[in-house]
């Protein structure tokens, strides 16, 4: 097995954006995943995303662990720097890559296993620690390379491939996400790109964790009878509260809002979240609120997507360093090396 | 029926105290008073993995010729302060030494030795005269025996009043109250027992213009000095010190004057795994990165090390090695990662390790790992230990060359990567300067050209996926040929020959070196003479192979149970076992000078009788 190139060929129609791109500029090599895995639907919302955000796809590092999720980056954003790295420790990679340059936006591509089985305490502290970045997870239930195990995202009760019922508790990345400190998170499902597009763009426009949990059905191990993570399960037990649309700095608001039923967030950048909830009582600021609703959804055997907590402005890892303004990798010799005087005074306090 | 030692700067004095009472200041101003006087010290930490209320020591060594190991054996001088430990601390004097104690509980009948003599001072009671509040009568106890050490071994009092003013640099009330405290001891001791006793000590100038320091306080600097911006670290002794330096010294010399604002990033992560996560991610985005751990954090980091080596990202590690297996002895000294650190990971994986023996090493390999991890694209891992890391060291001072540069090793910039010629492309992983070290860019550098994927797994000279076998072996064989290049970049034996061509050899390395020079004179003296080799690298260099090749019987003197360093030259050098005679001593405590010349001996007196390449 090896790399396949994707062809570059395209329609000379293809519509551009500010950058002079195509949608084909920021595709990736060929996706070796099964036909039809959500995952690729994932990677293709993060491919529309960009090119809708005119983003520069080199200034995006695109990070991920182990798994079929975190073989996506191969298969989007082919002139962004990836990096593979170790199963469940994408977190901390990031962490480190994001220290070294804040200018850079990163996403980090996960999946269930990578991020609640195996690497749970790394997502749990990542989150923790305000990191800015967009945290997506392309959740199925299921391993995939090691074909079809139970991951520790699966709903107690479902039913795995080979017939066995699921008995531990399935864990809900969203509700710990939104309990260790996320200041953007949202739920969707790859098959909803409507849905997702927004959703990514508003989550690479947000300053500070953004964590988006995406139902991804894997379609060889985990789209059963009996399975809540299969596209029929989802496609009739998803229920989404809020819908956003995402509206980016420049862009002329051509559509107002409508008072009463959409609301606008602004975000740090200055473009917009614009909502329209169908529950008017529902606060996108309050934890407790997402937490509330998420269990009493899951409760009535739905699943709840959308976005569910935004907090614009809220300070992240490098403002609580108070790191300077210039990326730490830019640093020059001169700025960092304190030179022989500074070393000669040293010496004479070690006497 | 005492027969008082008699010495004038050569002695060991050892003070056994209660971790948690405040001693650790008052004992570090009797090191710094003795080095004060010109005198070459080595005071050693002795305590237990514990916050309050069990036994420590502390033990210095003072010698006039600068012999800083330990001598192994009995000590001349007990401080005794703590009741839980007053019978080993009697047992441990010897015959002909001293014993101070704290008399206001006079010393038992049954612990009373007549070869020895007993000096009771009521430091408790005199303190509760002199002071009013609890605290301060605890801690003065401290500073009051240091005073009567002053009369007792004649220290010039003038250096401890000096010392005083320079460390409580202008709050006059506590150079007075510790003034006072001196003053306590100095005086009833003067006054009770003649003074000096048969040890004392003189001003000399042996010292120079050293400068006392601990090894993880040189450490942390040279990554100060090394151009260190990321530490991703995980607490745990020993090593812990390494970080609060580094962050303690860029507080203070890395802050952005007219905003405050900080060059550097510092995280506690939640796990050693994180640590050296956060130090690849940073290393890999062109940052300089290390982290700092000890032997379980070694084990945990190991998957990592496995895909920095693989994937070609310099980082750099520090380890301050501990007492092991598992948990182990967390505060005691070893030299038992060699193995784990060498060949760290699963798969074929062999790491870039650098062995410091002073701090000053300690300042330049932390310094120069980043130019080394850059230039080799790879980990380099310093293997210091508790002994050194956590101990003040006589060290030569520290120095810096102001026309050095960092040497950020082959980076391609944006330019560089629009200079590419039409028909050909920037690839990652092509050995365009057969020296098996290959170009790279960081994230976000050129809008078309430079992006690839760094991955784990296996993937061709343009970093594309592949699991074509031929394919595979072609970058194996290039990681192992960019390790030999390692072997010429990293530090060099010092190798010692006198001139002479014995055919025995002593090869040793990282703290061990403190106890070489008194051993090979004391071996000297019974007419045994050695060429000798500190090792200061990993992987072998061919002055390695050459030392060892022209040598009948080489002593590989080392601290572990499992002759580790014999193992990696045995290994790596193929290298004939019989002749690679192991001296080992690894109980918690570093090497005495007894063990390298009692294990010598012992071989070399049994030679005749078995060739097996042991000895006890």
């Amino acid at each position: 097995m090896t790399c396949i190139p994707k062809s570059k060929f395209h329609h000379p129609q293809l519509p551009v954006n500010e950058l002079g791109l195509t949608y084909r500029d920021y595709e990736g090599s060929m996706s070796t995943l099964c036909a039809g895995c959500g995952h690729d639907s994932v990677g293709a919302a993060v491919v529309q995303a960009c090119f809708e955000l005119s983003l520069p796809a080199h200034r995006i590092a695109k990070l991920s662990g182990i798994g079929c999720s975190s073989k996506a980056p191969t298969y989007f954003l082919g002139k962004s720097h990836g990096f593979n790295s170790v199963h469940g420790r994408m977190p901390s990679v990031t962490t480190g890559a994001n220290l070294a340059n804040k200018d850079l936006i990163y996403l980090g591509m996960s999946g269930d296993g990578d991020s609640a089985s195996i690497g749970l305490g790394q997502f749990a502290h990542v989150v923790r620690r305000k990191l800015n970045m967009s945290y997506i997870v392309a959740n199925n239930g299921a391993y995939g390379l090691t074909k079809g195990q139970a991951s520790a995202t699966a709903d107690r009760g479902s039913i795995m491939k080979g017939g066995k019922e699921v008995t531990d508790e399935g864990i809900d990345l969203v509700s710990l996400a939104l309990s260790m400190g996320a200041t953007y998170v949202a739920r969707s499902f790859s098959g909803d790109k409507e849905q997702l597009v927004p959703l990514i763009k508003g989550a690479l426009s947000h300053q500070g964790f953004a964590f988006i949990d995406v139902m991804s059905p894997c379609v060889t191990f985990n789209n059963h009878q009996g399975s809540t993570k299969s596209y029929d399960y989802l496609r009739d037990h998803m229920e989404s509260l809020i819908s956003a649309d995402f509206i980016p700095h420049k862009s002329e608001i051509t559509v107002q809002s409508e008072p009463g039923v959409t609301q606008d967030i602004f975000m740090h950048d200055g473009s917009i979240m614009r909502l329209k909830a169908t529950d008017e009582s529902y606060d996108l600021s309050r934890r407790s609120n997402a937490l509330s609703a998420i269990q009493e959804h899951t409760e009535k055997g739905e699943v709840l997507t959308g976005l569910l907590y935004l907090e614009p402005g809220a300070s992240h890892l490098h403002e609580n360093l108070n790191t300077v303004d210039k990326p730490l990798n830019e640093l020059s010799y001169k700025e960092l090396c304190p030179g022989s005087d500074v070393l000669e005074e040293l010496n004479k306090s070690f006497r | 029926m005492i027969n008082p030692i008699q010495s004038v700067n050569d002695f060991v004095i050892k003070f056994a105290n209660v971790d948690g009472t405040g001693s650790a200041s008052a004992k570090n101003l009797f090191a710094k008073a003795v080095f004060n006087m010109g005198v070459p010290v080595s005071p050693r930490n002795i305590f237990p993995s514990n916050i309050q209320g069990l036994p420590t020591w502390y033990e210095v060594r003072v010698n006039q010729k600068g012999y800083l190991g330990r001598r192994g054996g009995g000590v001349d001088i007990v401080v005794a302060m703590n009741p839980q430990s007053l019978a080993d601390d009697v047992a441990a004097v010897l015959p002909g030494g001293y014993f101070l104690y704290d008399s206001t509980n006079p010393l038992a009948k049954h612990l009373q030795r007549d070869d020895i003599q007993i000096i009771g001072i009521p430091f408790t009671e005199l303190c509760r005269q002199q002071f009013n509040n609890t605290k301060q009568r605890m801690l003065f106890k401290n500073v009051a025996y240091i005073g009567a050490l002053a009369a007792l071994l004649d220290i010039d009092f003038e250096v401890f009043t000096g010392l005083l003013s320079k460390q409580f640099n202008g709050k006059e009330h506590l150079v007075t109250a510790n003034t006072t405290a001196l003053e306590l001891g100095y005086v009833y001791a003067k006054k009770t027992f003649p003074c000096p006793l048969g040890i004392r000590m003189e001003k000399s100038d042996v010292v120079g213009d050293k400068i006392l320091i601990d090894g993880n306080t040189a450490s942390g600097l040279g990554c100060v000095y090394g151009g260190a911006t990321v530490c991703g670290w995980y607490p745990i002794t020993p090593s812990t010190s390494v970080v609060e330096a580094y962050t303690r010294f860029s507080e203070r010399m890395r802050v952005e004057p007219a905003t405050g604002k900080k060059r550097f990033g510092i995280v506690q992560m939640e796990d050693e795994l994180a640590a050296i996560g956060v130090v690849i991610g940073a290393s890999w985005n062109g940052a300089r990165a290390f982290t700092a751990t000890s032997g379980p954090g070694i084990s945990l980091m190991s998957e990592f090390l496995g895909l920095a080596y693989f994937a070609e990202i310099p980082l750099v590690l520090i380890n301050v090695q501990r007492g092991g297996p598992s948990t182990g002895m967390p505060t005691r000294t070893q030299q038992s990662d060699l193995l784990a650190c060498a060949y760290a990971s699963h798969g074929d994986t062999k790491h870039v390790l650098t062995f410091p023996a002073n701090p000053k090493e300690c300042f330049d390999f932390s310094a120069d790992a980043f130019d080394l991890a850059e230039r080799l694209q790879t980990p380099i891992i310093i293997m210091s230990d508790l002994e050194l890391g956590m101990n003040d060291w006589l060290s030569e001072p520290l120095k810096w060359d102001d026309a050095k540069n960092y040497d950020r090793g082959k980076v391609l910039n944006a330019e560089q990567l629009d200079n590419i010629k039409e028909g050909e492309k920037f690839s990652r992983y092509l050995d365009v300067d057969n020296d098996g070290i290959c170009y790279r860019t960081y994230p976000g550098t050129h809008s078309e050209k430079g992006a690839f994927f760094t991955r784990g797994t296996s993937r061709d000279r343009h970093a594309l996926y592949t699991e074509d076998g031929d394919k595979y072996v072609d970058n194996m064989e290039r990681l192992i040929k960019k390790h030999r290049t390692a072997a010429t970049l990293i530090p060099s034996p010092i190798i010692n020959t006198d001139n002479a061509q014995h055919k025995m050899g002593v090869v040793y390395y990282g703290t061990t070196e403190n106890v070489i020079p008194e051993s090979l004179d004391k071996l000297q003296k019974q007419g045994f003479n050695f060429n000798s080799m500190r090792l200061r690298g990993y992987p072998f260099s061919d002055e390695v192979a050459d030392f060892i090749d022209s040598h009948e019987t080489l002593f590989v003197i080392e601290q572990n149970r499992d002759a580790q360093m014999r193992i990696l030259l045995i290994n790596e050098l193929d290298c004939d076992p019989r002749k690679m005679i192991r001296i080992l001593h690894y109980d918690g405590m570093a090497i005495p000078v007894q063990a390298v010349v009692g294990g010598i001996l012992n071989h070399l007196g049994t030679e005749q009788g078995s060739k097996t390449g042991e000895a006890s």
